[in-house]
């Protein structure tokens, strides 16, 4: 369980910031749910509640998706129900139960990069946004492949482009965490696929993608992204295991895609 | 630090330190229907709602519950009790400690779900184990309860 010395709660973004850099020992709060996990001592810790980044709203072109939005609002918006063939609900669908997921928060998961997120992986797929406080808005992918620095995540920006999509798990049982996971998209002729819990990070698999707009079968696709990404082995699994039900999880979410886009 | 709290409907004023997780607080201000099982966020025996939510108390900060709404199951014991009675009747009544998460999760998916498959029910319900037995018994009193197809 963490410590923490003061509970700070700021009315804006700028005093949430402030208070956030001023030591190394201060953090943010998202939902706790892993952060309960380790012995985290800290002194001042950030609660971002009060300043209204707890909403997913639809605006020109994109849903829009404040920090503090929980997973459980991200499966029940029908903004998210209703785009991406539902693949957002499904994606997050899996993280624990109910209680869970009313709790953990969008913001905290994406600014974490955790190893072993559903929403990360589901997000790449699509084209997604990324804004912190002081670096400014960039794609998704350009966030996940920099350094850690001290900032607050405070919304994402997921464009509403009529994208079929897919996404695709393997876990050991219902509710635990995932030991690979895949997603994949089409607008038109583009296809995207981004492959998770490798156990590091989700990336995107491009040749597997260029492949694919080329009009490659969904096999061969498949064999590209476990080709071309990077997996370990952990307690979980062997890096060749994920690497071989990968290429599984990236097959059927294409076949997925393709039935969804001939509709 | 001092909070304000409506807890099953009475205003309470308590004073809580700033990394103190709510079950404690519930459990050491009288609430003792709130359990913590695994202190893993997997097990939902903590499960209470706040703002008519089901959250697991063993993962939030009392202090962050400031100005907010929790229910425990000692503020809904009439409809508990008649959820209970139709599970000891389908024989999926155990040790009782998962039960008043459980239920408390059961309530709430009532309040949330309308018509809800096996699939949508059982969906509800990951994340709340039982270590006593099975689960199908209690997947037909929640079906009872819910009103939905035998």
């Amino acid at each position: 369980m963490f410590t923490v010395k003061e509970l700070v709660r700021p009315q804006t973004l700028a005093e949430a910031y402030r208070t956030l850099t001023e030591h190394p020992d201060n953090a943010l709060l998202g939902g706790c749910a892993f952060l309960r996990l380790g012995n985290r001592k800290i002194a001042a810790a950030v609660d971002l509640s009060r300043i209204g980044l707890d909403y997913i709203r639809e605006t020109e072109g994109f849903i829009e998706v404040g920090a503090m939005a929980t997973f459980r609002a991200l499966e029940n918006h029908p903004a998210c129900r209703e785009n991406f063939s539902g693949m957002l609900p499904r994606a997050v669908g899996n993280v624990l139960g109910v209680q869970f997921r009313n709790l953990v928060t969008v913001g905290a998961s994406v600014f974490s990069k955790y190893g072993f997120s559903d929403l990360i992986t589901a997000l790449l797929a699509l084209d997604t946004d990324v804004e912190l406080h002081a670096g400014g808005r960039m794609p998704l992918a350009v966030f996940l492949d920099k350094p850690y620095t001290r900032d607050i995540l405070t919304r994402i920006y997921i464009r509403k482009d009529g994208r079929a999509a897919a996404y695709q798990s393997l876990r050991n049982s219902a509710s635990d965490f995932p030991v690979v996971n895949a997603a994949v998209a089409r607008l038109g002729d583009r296809w995207t696929v981004a492959v998770g819990a490798r156990p590091a990070g989700a990336r995107l698999a491009p040749a597997a993608a260029a492949a694919l707009d080329g009009g490659a079968d969904p096999g061969e696709a498949a064999a590209l992204a476990a080709g071309e990404l990077a997996f370990g082995g952990n307690l979980k699994a062997s890096a060749e295991y994920r690497r071989a039900m990968a290429a599984v999880l990236v097959k059927r979410a294409v076949l997925e895609v393709s039935k969804c886009a001939s509709k | 630090m001092r909070i304000e709290v409506t807890i099953n409907g009475h205003k309470t004023a308590l004073e809580v330190a700033p990394d103190e997780i709510l079950a404690d607080t519930l459990r050491a201000a009288g609430f003792a229907s709130v359990r913590r099982g695994c202190d893993t966020t997997n097990c939902g025996l903590c499960t209470v709602w706040v703002d008519g939510r089901p959250t697991l108390s063993c993962a939030i900060l009392a202090a962050r519950m400031d100005g907010r709404d929790i229910t425990t199951i000692e503020g809904v014991a009439g409809e508990a009790e008649a959820f209970a009675r139709l599970l000891v009747a389908e024989g999926a009544e155990q040790c009782g400690f998962c039960s008043p998460g459980f239920i408390m999760t059961v309530l709430a998916m009532k309040r949330e779900l309308a018509d809800p498959t096996d699939d949508e029910i059982i969906h509800y319900l990951t994340g709340n184990l039982c270590r006593c037995t099975g689960y199908m018994g209690q997947l037909r009193a929640v079906k009872k309860f819910l009103e939905v197809r035998p």
